[in-house]
């Protein structure tokens, strides 16, 4: 059954439909795997069994009737930063812990009104501040081709259980990179859509101006599948995009001949590893091979991108994660006084690095510093959509790597948060323009480690992204799930 | 130095955020480098540049008002640390004289 790996989700679909397997087998194989292999991983935080049994005899019962759809009876791993009914949602965080939320988010009912199946909730840094998953409260991820190093962050569970085997799909979350970082350290596909193409309502919020969600998948057919289902306007966000959504289904298969790729200078320069370079070269004479047409360009403000979003982002999570104060949900721990029991509770209850960026957002925002930084940050931030602006003129997509090096050992850049936030380097921008951008396995350095490609579109052309993203894994077919992860007495 | 253990100190403060000793060294000295590269914006000249809050700008959507059903009250107050009735429970906010 675990050739069931390398189809895509049409594919076991189709299985399902001639009732060649059910979802109750298939979410049991899914099931069996993760507590095969993921005590080595840690990529689940936990793993929802009883729901996910229910799910695929629902999804069983609906195909027995006759129903179909794109997604049902497909299991999937969900990020633990959604709200879902009666599901432990923790966002990896003490201070969460034992959270069960009254309602579900937009996207978990749009997964649910196509019958998904609920695997389980995926680690992740808390509170999705981080670019390794060492943050989580709980449990340190581990890379699938690696076990000694880091999936990327903050969405390293759910990178890691699509790079295993240990779900059909996963759910992400980028605000800086969280979604494309992870899935290009671990050789997944992972699409941040624009900004306010998918609704966030009943996502825990982190930076409120740059949070999206998307999906990260094991090939970009299933990322197209998943588009489709997860897109689209919901009056419950008020920054939702009131556009209707193409089939994303319909752009796989057409040529790129003639297609302009954009390749901007300031993404091949700074500290990059001599492999990822390589490896980005030999993909760019692929969609050369293929008819695009590479254009030189550059987005001058480059360099000012990391420093711009590290003042942006603190900033609107101070103001976000004001809510965690002991009183509705969550922890609480006793004070003399109601400040006294705020301060308390948020000592006990947030990690290191959610408590550094409270503070320096806090600091940003404060009296005398505001217009130095935060107002300062918004104008530069102009700056860098603007850079966007000029190349799209000349440009119908750009191709940058994802990272300037492959996945980093566990616990070599926690004691220096700056160095840790300089790996973003090459996401980060994107989420200032609002942008949309995908990450896709493009190869392995010489330790047989992924290497991400990043295709950056316009706003809301998605379609596009995915379109060339199919045309260049078609030709280059990146291996997907490490060996190590396969069982060899099955089929 | 830009930032001292006072500023840290009084940041975590107006942040609701009590904190160990060691913690206020470790966050003086990270942050003072962290505001050093950000430092690095004052190099750009942004005169006349307007801000920008959110990158695709999106019209205020209208809607009609109407009467919708809210939580329940048992489901609101499932998760509340400490409850009095229907209420969420919390300490003395003013000081009441004996």
């Amino acid at each position: 059954m675990e050739n069931i790996l390398d189809m895509t989700i049409q594919e076991t679909r189709n299985l399902l439909r001639k009732r060649e397997i059910t979802a109750t087998e298939l979410t049991s194989m899914y099931l069996d795997r993760i507590q095969r292999y993921d005590k080595d991983i840690l990529a689940y935080l936990r793993v929802t069994e009883e729901d996910a049994h229910k799910m695929a005899h629902d999804a069983d019962m609906r195909m027995e009737r006759g129903e179909d759809g794109p997604l049902l009876g497909i299991p999937f791993g969900i990020k633990d930063i959604f709200c879902t009914k009666g599901i432990e949602t923790t966002c990896a965080s003490q201070i969460l812990k034992g959270f069960i939320p009254p309602y579900d988010a937009s996207i978990i009912k749009k997964l649910k009104d196509e019958n998904f199946v609920h695997l389980g909730r995926l680690n992740m840094d808390e509170f999705a501040m981080g670019s390794s998953t060492e943050n989580s409260s709980f449990q340190i991820t581990k890379n699938p081709w690696d076990l000694t190093r880091i999936p990327g962050g903050s969405s390293g569970g759910s990178a890691a259980a699509v790079a295993a085997g240990l779900c059909a799909a996963a759910l992400g979350t980028d605000t800086g990179g969280s979604i494309r970082q992870p899935a290009g350290l671990c050789g997944v596909v992972g699409m941040k859509p624009t900004y306010g193409r998918v609704s966030r309502y009943g996502l825990i919020a982190f930076a409120s101006s740059l949070d999206q969600i998307g999906p990260l998948t094991r090939n970009v057919t299933d990322c197209a599948i998943v588009m489709n289902a997860i897109s689209g306007y919901d009056p419950m966000d008020s920054t939702s995009i009131p556009q209707p959504i193409p089939d994303y289904t319909e752009c796989l298969g057409k040529d790129i001949k003639g297609l302009k790729i954009g390749i901007p200078k300031e993404y091949f320069i700074t500290g990059m590893d001599p492999d990822v370079r390589k490896i980005m070269e030999e993909s760019l004479s692929v969609l050369e091979k293929q008819g695009a047409i590479l254009i030189d360009i550059s987005l001058p403000h480059t360099e000012y991108a990391v420093a711009t979003y590290y003042i942006i982002c603190t900033a609107e999570a101070s103001s976000n994660l004001a809510r965690y104060d002991g009183v509705k949900y969550g922890l609480r721990t006793e004070g003399k006084d109601i400040i006294d029991m705020y301060k308390k509770t948020r000592l006990k209850g947030f990690g290191k690095e959610v408590k550094r960026r409270i503070i320096l957002g806090t600091y940003v925002l404060s009296s005398g510093y505001y217009d130095a930084y935060y107002r300062k940050a918004g104008k530069v931030r102009t700056l860098i959509r603007g850079d966007f602006d000029e190349a799209f003129k000349r440009c119908d997509i750009l191709v940058t790597p994802v990272s300037p090096t492959t996945a980093f050992k566990v616990g070599e850049k926690m004691e220096d948060p700056l160095t840790m936030y300089l790996s973003d380097i090459f996401t980060i921008p994107i989420n200032l323009a609002g942008l949309p951008a995908m990450s896709l396995p493009c190869g392995f350095d010489a330790s047989g480690l992924p290497v991400g490609l990043q295709i950056i579109g316009k706003p809301l052309d998605e379609a596009l992204m995915i379109q060339a993203a199919f045309v260049f894994e078609s030709v280059k077919n990146v291996k997907k799930i490490p060996d190590v992860f396969r069982s060899k007495s099955s089929m | 130095m830009k930032i001292t253990k006072e500023v840290v100190e009084y940041v975590a403060h107006l942040g609701r955020l009590d904190l160990e000793s060691h913690e206020v060294d470790l966050y003086t000295e990270q942050l003072d480098r962290i505001l050093q590269y950000m430092d690095k914006l004052n190099t750009l000249d942004t005169e006349g540049i307007d801000p920008t809050s959110h990158a695709i700008p999106v019209e205020c959507m209208l809607r009609e008002d109407f009467v919708k059903d809210s939580f329940d009250i048992e489901a609101s107050l499932r998760n509340a640390p400490e409850r009095k009735g229907n209420f969420f429970k919390v300490p003395p906010i003013i000081e009441v004289e004996k």
